[in-house]
Parts: C-alpha cells; structure tokens; sequence
C-alpha cells in the first residue's frame, strides 16, 4: 500500500507516494533518481549510501523513509552550484585524486560536507575517526583524508575572508 | 523493502505500549540499527513495526533540580557525546558512548536501544551499570522503575514485557558527585567493530585524594549479560590509589565475578586477560583523572599468571553461559569456509540473537 509523504530534498520540497517499508535509499535511488546514493552493504556497515538529513549524515540504507517525511536530504546531486559546478568539498577530492573507482564517494562526500559545515580544524587521527563509518576499496584512504582536510582549509579561508 | 507487515509511528510513548500491547507481535523500533539489521537477515520479518523514533518526548539529556540527570531512551549517542551536562558530569558516558560503531550509526542509534537490546556487548551497558542507572518503563499497567543491575536476565534478554517501553535512564546525583571513571573498549579495530571486550570504572577518592574511598568495576562480554564485580569493588574500597598489591586483589577477585567464552572474535583465554588487564588500566586512568597517584604500570606485566589459572570456573558468577556456547562453533566454520569470513561474520553477529542474543558474548 503507498502513502503520500513529502519531504525536502537537494532544497526542493518533493511529494511522492512511496512504500513505508521502503528503506530511504531505495526511495532515493528507484523514485527520485538519485544515483549518486550507492547500495553497498545494506546493514550500516560501508557508508556507501550515507546522505545527510537534517544535517546529519546517516546511512539510508537502514533509515525508513517514512522516518524522513518533512524533514530535510541532501545528497551529492544538492551540492552543485546554480550553475553546475563542482562544490568546493568536490573540487578538493579531484585535486587531490583521492578518487580511484568511486563508489565509496559520494558518502564520504557527504560525510565531509558535515565535517566541513562543522567549521572548525581537525587533526588527521579526528578525521580518521569521522570518515570511519566509510569503507574504500580502493584508495587507502590517505588520498581522501588529503582532500577534506583541504577542504576544511579552505573554507576556514572562505570564512576568514568572509 | 524490509520484509516487515506495517509500521506504525507512534504519537507518544503511551500510545506506542498501546499498539505494542494490541499485537503481540509487533516489534518496537527505535534507531532501527538493530532491529533493521535483523530484518535484513531475516530474522523477525513479517511483523508490524512499531515506531518511537520520532517521539521527542523522549529525547534529550536533563539536569534536574535535585541533581540527578535524565537520559531519555530515544536519545542518540551522538547527542549524548555533545550533550554540555554530559560533558560536565558524566564524561565517562559520552566518551564511551563515541565508541560505537561508526559516526553514522552514532548519529542513528540511541541509548534507550542499545541496553533494551539486551546484549553483552553493547557499549554503553557496563557504564551504565557503574552508574547505577535506573530504567524507567511504562507499560499498559503504568510507569515501573528498574535498577540496571536487575535488568539483564540472559544474552538478549530483559526483563521488560513486550508492551513496555523504556522512557528514560535516570542517574542519581550520589553517582555522579565527586565521580571519576574511564571506559575501555577492546577491539580489532578502532572503528565500526563489536567489543572483544568492555571495562568500565568509576572511583571516587577521599578528599586528600590518597585512598580510594568507594569504586565501581562493570564489564561488557565477561559474560553473557553485562556484570558488576561486587566482590572486586569490595577488596579495594579504603585502599591506597597507589597499593598495587591491592589492584592485584582486585583484578583476581574480578576474574572469579566472570564468564567469558570463546567466540569467533577471541578466545575465553584472550579474554580473560582483557578482563585482568583492562581492569588495571581503566582504574589507573580513573584514579588519574580524579587526581589521584596510580599504582606503578609495572604491576601490570608482573601478574600475567593471573590469566592463566581458569579463575572462571568459579560458580559465584550470577550469569551462566547455558545458551550462549551453542554457536561459537558456526562462527568457526564461516572462518574456515571463505576467505571474507570476517565481514560475514560480523555481519551475522550483528544481527543478533546467533551470538547467544548478544552480539558477542
Ligand atoms: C554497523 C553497525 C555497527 C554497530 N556497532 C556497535 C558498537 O560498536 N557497539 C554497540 O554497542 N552497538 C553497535 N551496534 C548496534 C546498535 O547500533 C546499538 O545497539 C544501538 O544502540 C541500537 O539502538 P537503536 O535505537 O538503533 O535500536 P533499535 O534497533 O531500534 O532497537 C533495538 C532493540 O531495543 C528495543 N528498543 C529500542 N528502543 C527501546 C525503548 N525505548 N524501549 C524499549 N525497547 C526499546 C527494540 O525493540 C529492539 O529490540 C552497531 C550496529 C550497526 C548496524
Ligand atoms: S549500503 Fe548503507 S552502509 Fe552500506
Ligand atoms: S574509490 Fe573505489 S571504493 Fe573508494
């Protein structure tokens, strides 16, 4: 049986009918398209599929989405500017080439958008410590701890300047 | 899609023990990173949900005018870690709770979850029982208080009735004034990994700080519930902070108060030398952080023997293994089997109840 739930996603206010026993992954990704949001374990265990709600990054794969009706999501998808490009947090990680296969990603983006938002600097062991809830198979993770560090840096810049 | 009938979002913790109490087989849900993680893999599927996870009644950490602090069952770990009365007066409980999983799972999770769970390893539980914590739940009959210490009948079992809702943790003010303690927790990896095991102390000092005048000792995975050691908090009252003999006490005497097992993570060899050593040094960190001298580390590789004597065996403990030493041996033989076993493994533990109800016991 669906049920119509809305919710505000990437800053628009989205209405949809959906299952309530719908993980908000699979909302995400089957109803709304946004594939940046990967299916990786499904049990909370890679981070593949975090996305931030209200805020807070957290895994939508064990979130339901009835949980999400009138509250906020932001996914890779909500990050580009009015005009396309890359948000700052996206930049550093091709900077830095801490991209290899990608799929692990756009969690960690999301992950680092909330570090970034946080304001503040973080030794390398603290971002360790936030990235932790994300699995890489790829990078060894060095490159990545690279690029939220730099984008950390900079807006600390931005905030300066500003 | 979960394989679940329905769920219901609750309006408020009365008409949740409602629902709960129409359908005796529904499951309450709370964060979910329990019980989703068992629908996942079958276990419980088919059933109606019922939902507290948008209920803010009971969310939140309160100070109260009497100096007791509330903890409210919906709380997520994460709120608690940055909670300033936390902070303030129980660190000891944000730093433990910042041990879980990982960020995301802290952000999901909440406290009232993990001790209603009912698992051994949960990471909040042994300080919980440091504390003295006081379990509020409301049931169809009305509101009823447990002590934490009668909380905890076996692995995955409480002793709260399918339409009884836990509402809040209280901690009285007589455990948090002039309380000091460290929680230690033993794993394979620093993140996104179960205790192997879990120690928790809290001391407070007399008042020229040189004995230790009242102390606390609560393990997670020791045995197949979380445990006080009585006996071990009993030998060091009114000793000096610096006695090592009197630690040495001590930790003998915690390792008669437990019962680990083997389990795919460790052995009950391994793990009883985590009980001995972690003892030593949670109460070393405690006895510092209330400014205190601690004994000399030296005592710690000196009484390595203390493991090896199957102090265990010792029938005082409360909590037995009965039916938690029936599927170590599965764990085995997904370790034998393929080479991604851990992932599997942890996964299977995870989800509950295959790990004696605990995750790891
Ligand atoms: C990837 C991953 C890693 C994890 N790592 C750890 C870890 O390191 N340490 C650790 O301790 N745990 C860990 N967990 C387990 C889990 O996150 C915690 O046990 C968490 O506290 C559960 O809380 P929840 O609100 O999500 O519980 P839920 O899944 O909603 O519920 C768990 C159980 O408690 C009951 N329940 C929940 N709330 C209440 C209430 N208010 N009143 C009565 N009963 C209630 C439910 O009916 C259910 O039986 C991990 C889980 C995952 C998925
Ligand atoms: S897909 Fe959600 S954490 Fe792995
Ligand atoms: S870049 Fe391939 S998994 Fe991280």
């Amino acid at each position: 049986m669906l049920e119509i739930i809305s919710m505000r996603v990437n800053g628009k206010d989205v209405e949809l009918a959906i299952d309530p026993r719908e993980s908000l992954l699979d909302t995400l990704r089957r109803r709304l398209g946004l594939t940046s949001v990967k299916k990786g374990c499904e049990v909370g265990e890679c981070g593949a599929c975090t996305v931030l709600v209200e805020g807070e990054a957290i895994d939508s794969c064990i979130y339901l989405t009835v949980w999400a009706k009138g509250k906020s999501i932001l996914t890779v998808e909500g990050l580009k500017s009015p005009t396309g490009e890359l948000s700052p947090i996206q930049q550093a990680f091709i900077d830095e080439a801490a991209v290899q296969c990608g799929f692990c990603i756009p969690g960690i983006i999301m992950s680092a958008v909330e570090i970034v938002g946080a304001g503040r600097r973080y030794e390398r062991d603290e971002l360790r410590k936030l990235l932790s809830g994300h699995l890489c198979r790829c990078t060894g993770y060095e490159k990545i701890i690279d690029a939220v560090e730099k984008a950390v840096e900079a807006k600390l810049a931005s905030q300066r300047a500003g | 899609m979960f394989d679940i009938e329905s769920i219901y979002e609750a309006k408020s913790v009365g008409d949740a023990v409602r629902a709960l109490n129409e359908r005796p087989d529904a499951e309450l849900i709370s964060g979910g990173t329990d019980v989703l993680i068992r629908l996942r893999a079958g276990k419980g599927a088919g059933r109606p949900l019922v939902s507290i996870h948008e209920l803010s009644e009971i969310k939140g950490v309160e100070l109260q005018e009497n100096g007791d602090i509330r903890i409210g069952a919906g709380t997520t770990f994460v709120k608690i870690t940055n909670s300033p009365v936390i902070q303030q007066y129980i660190p000891m409980l944000g730093e433990a709770v910042d041990t879980v999983g990982g960020p995301q799972i802290r952000s999901m999770g909440t406290i009232g979850g993990n001790i209603c769970n009912g698992a051994t390893s949960a990471d909040s539980a042994s300080t919980m029982f440091t504390l003295e914590a006081e379990i509020v739940l409301e049931g169809p009959e009305g509101e009823r208080v447990v002590p934490i210490s009668e909380f905890y009948i076996g692995p995955g079992q409480t002793v709260r009735q399918h339409a009884e809702v836990c509402k809040y943790f209280l901690i009285r003010r007589d455990s948090i004034d002039g309380w000091h303690g460290r929680y230690i927790k033993y794993g394979k990896r620093k993140a996104m990994e179960i205790a192997t095991l879990g120690c928790a102390v809290r001391v407070k000092l007399s008042s020229d700080k040189k004995l230790i005048e009242d102390v606390r000792l609560a393990y997670g995975v020791a045995a197949p519930t979380p445990v006080r050691c009585h006996k071990a908090e009993a030998i060091l009252r009114g000793r000096r902070t610096d006695d090592e003999m009197a630690v040495e006490e001590f930790v003998k005497a915690a390792l008669t108060e437990v019962n680990p097992r083997s389990s795919w993570r460790a052995s009950k060899e391994f793990r009883l030398q985590l009980i001995a050593e972690l003892a030593r040094r949670a109460l070393a960190d405690a006895v510092r952080l209330a400014g205190g001298k601690a004994a000399d580390e030296i005592a710690c590789w000196r009484s390595g023997s203390l493991a090896e004597s199957d102090m265990a065996d010792d029938t005082s403990c409360k909590a037995t293994a009965d039916s938690a030493s029936c599927d170590s041996m599965a764990d085995k033989e997904v370790c034998a089997k393929t080479g991604s076993a851990s992932t599997d493994a942890n996964r299977r533990s995870r989800t509950g109840e295959e790990e004696g109800g605990g995750r790891d016991a």
